[in-house]
């Protein structure tokens, strides 16, 4: 399947490729330029050890996928990043600046932006103002040029024809002055990704953003993905469809049991052993092995 | 049964000092939990410091009223830090609980600690509005309104009081319209979300804790300057639930919903009452006193909300399409 797509690469992904060939394909492998570098992050519910990362890096204008099966720790893990939970131990820089232990807002205003498993469309107000609520350094936000409208008002027409321009991108447009709430559960997800968008992110972490999006606008998703990465934005989304993994991701992170178990370009990952018994061995799903070429390759798993 | 004094009664209490007084604490309210989701069950605290603030100063210390206007202005803000810096990082309840909490411990508080400056159970009662009053521009020998029947003082309160109403209705808008109204509006709908994008929840929960209280204080304030009396035991939580009720009748997020939840509401109570009041006089009603009025008005008023909220749930301005959105 890749050999499909070389021809469609931008610049910037054929350089990300270049770099990460020659990157260890091993857990807690050294990249190149990281924008994220995480240390011994442990985070324990009760007896349950739900993320215990060694050690990661997330290499700068990569798109890196973060799989592992149901419970592995995945959606825990971009909690403890990006600040919504604290975890029991750990440290993680982004853009080399110490991270731990900052405001969840702090970290979104550095340009490390997130979006949730369970969508949280605003639903009382317009998708357009769900749009408008991402943009960054907003004046009319402050509560005393709040009452001044030319102070904003600029900003806020400039803001507008951005979210349009995503809107339009997303196939939202035409939905700009309904509630978020009368969205289907799949335009939610892409409201939500259309948002997080909004503040010109230097790192955006997706938590399963293609989940209930129909295939034909997964395709054009997917392209849009490989286009805010072109425009030099770094991504790290959680994704179980295979298929998709393997069409975008320059690297993939494998955890299971909180642990990463596996790192490397997405071809060597899915056929590598441990990773397909962490999949197979515990929970046979089905959708995994239809999709992914080399997992249905594997020796008829062992459930 | 004499229907044009039940209905001047009705109206003059609809669009009076009493209501002018739930109509501000509701504008308040409004802020604070219609757009922003904060569940301040402790209105009544933010009126009463408000109306001891002025009692105080005035009374007390003998000082200016002008200067005790922005002190009780300065007591609501510091009523909100205290109740909103340990509640508001935590769940939304949280803050129900310490302001209902707080609400009767400040009560009990004024009622018997320093009486010799907060008046004990008597309060305090004096020339608090003199001041205001003064300044009265109506005619010395200003008898009364046609069917609005107001004092020459009652009326001159009522006139700034509906001037504020509207002062702080067009300020509510001019808020609400703003980025920063609708980033308070995604804190309601869900916190974690505008967290992610970036913005200070706890400060903006913060700034509509404090503005709504400032707001809930006039209503304290006109309340020690029009009654010129301030008594512990008349601030209790049910002040704090008619408040929630008016705004709920009205219509949370909706700009005119105090004003019109707040003349509905006391249109009504007022109207029941001098209504039962004239039928019992006129022997209509025979398994009535005259005593049980009070209550009664209150039954009915009660069921009468009830009907409301099961046909119409969303209140007199809100919008069902949107209320329907929360069950998705
Ligand atoms: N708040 C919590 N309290 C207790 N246990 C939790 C909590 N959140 C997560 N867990 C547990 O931690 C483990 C990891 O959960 P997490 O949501 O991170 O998994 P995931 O990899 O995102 O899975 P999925 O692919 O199903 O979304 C699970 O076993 C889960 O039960
Ligand atoms: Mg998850």
């Amino acid at each position: 399947m890749p050999a499909d797509h070389t021809e469609e690469l931008g610049p910037q992904a054929r350089a990300t490729q270049a770099v990460l060939a020659s990157v260890e394909r091993r857990p807690g492998a050294a990249k190149p330029d990281p924008i994220l570098i995480a240390d011994n992050v442990k985070r324990q519910f009760g007896g349950l050890v739900a993320v215990d990362v060694e050690h990661v890096q997330i290499q700068r204008g990569s798109i890196t996928a973060l799989i592992g099966p149901n419970g592995a720790g995945k959606t825990t893990f971009f909690n403890l990043l990006t600040g919504f939970d604290a975890p029991n131990t750990g440290a993680w820089t982004f853009n080399t600046r110490q991270v731990a232990g900052t405001a969840p807002f702090k970290l979104a205003r550095m340009g490390m932006v997130r979006t949730f498993q369970l969508t949280k469309a605003l639903s009382r107000m317009t998708v357009m103002d769900n749009m408008l609520l991402g943009a960054k350094g907003q004046i009319g936000e402050r509560f005393l040029s709040s009452f001044i409208a030319p102070l904003w008002k600029g900003q806020e027409s400039t803001n507008r024809a951005r979210a349009e321009a995503l809107l339009a991108r997303f196939n939202l447009a035409e939905k700009a002055g309904d509630f978020a709430g009368s969205l289907s559960g799949g335009q939610r997800k892409l409201l939500e990704m259309a948002r997080a968008l909004m503040s010109g992110p230097e790192l955006v972490m997706l938590d399963e953003p293609m989940a209930g999006v129909n295939p034909a606008l997964t395709q054009s998703l997917l392209q849009h993905i490989k286009a805010i990465r072109e425009e030099g934005t770094t991504v790290l989304f959680v994704e179980h469809d295979m298929d998709m993994v393997h069409d975008i991701s320059d690297w993939v992170i494998v955890m299971a049991q909180g642990q990463i178990i596996a790192e490397g370009p997405p071809d060597s990952v899915m056929k590598d052993q441990g990773v397909i018994d962490a999949y197979l061995g515990a929970h046979h799903d089905k959708q995994l092995t239809s999709t992914g070429e080399a997992l249905t390759e594997s020796p008829g798993g062992s459930a | 049964m004499d229907w044009a004094f039940v209905f001047s009664q009705t109206l003059t209490q609809a669009l009076g000092i009493t209501a002018i007084i739930y109509c501000l604490a509701a504008i308040g309210l409004n802020l604070q939990f219609g757009y922003t989701g904060l569940l301040n069950f402790g209105v009544v605290a933010f009126v009463a410091s408000g109306a001891y603030a002025i009692g105080v100063i005035v009374l007390t210390f003998e000082l200016s009223l002008w200067l005790a206007i922005p002190v009780a202005m300065g007591v609501a803000v510091l009523l909100s830090l205290l109740l909103g810096i340990p509640t508001l990082r935590l769940r939304a309840d949280y803050l129900a609980i310490v302001t209902i909490a707080a609400s009767e411990l400040l009560r009990l508080t004024v009622r018997t600690v320093l009486p010799d400056y907060l008046g004990g159970t008597q309060g305090l009662n004096g020339k608090i509005g003199q001041q205001f009053h003064d300044l009265n521009p109506l005619p010395a020998d200003f008898e009364s309104l046609p069917v609005l029947t107001w004092t020459r003082q009652d009326l001159w309160v009522v006139i700034v009081g509906w001037g504020l109403i509207a002062l702080f209705s067009v300020l509510m808008l001019l808020l609400v319209r703003s980025p920063w109204g609708r980033v308070v509006k995604g804190i309601r709908e869900d916190e974690d979300a505008v967290i992610s994008l970036g913005k200070n929840t706890f400060a903006y929960k913060m700034q509509s804790l404090v503005v709504g209280g400032i707001i809930m204080a006039f209503g304290g304030i006109l309340w020690a300057v029009a009654k010129q009396s301030v008594q512990p035991d008349t601030f209790v939580p049910d002040f704090t639930f008619f408040v929630y009720t008016i705004l709920l009748l009205g219509g949370a997020a909706r700009i005119l919903g105090p004003i019109a939840g707040t003349i509905i509401f006391w249109f009504l109570l007022a109207g029941i009452g001098e209504f039962l009041g004239q039928a019992i006089q006129a022997g209509w009603i025979d398994f009535l006193k005259p005593t049980d009025v009070g209550a009664i008005r209150f039954i009915l008023m009660g069921l009468g909300l009830m009907m409301l909220m099961i046909f119409r749930p969303q209140g007199i301005f809100g919008d069902k399409k949107e209320l329907a959105l929360d069950a998705r």
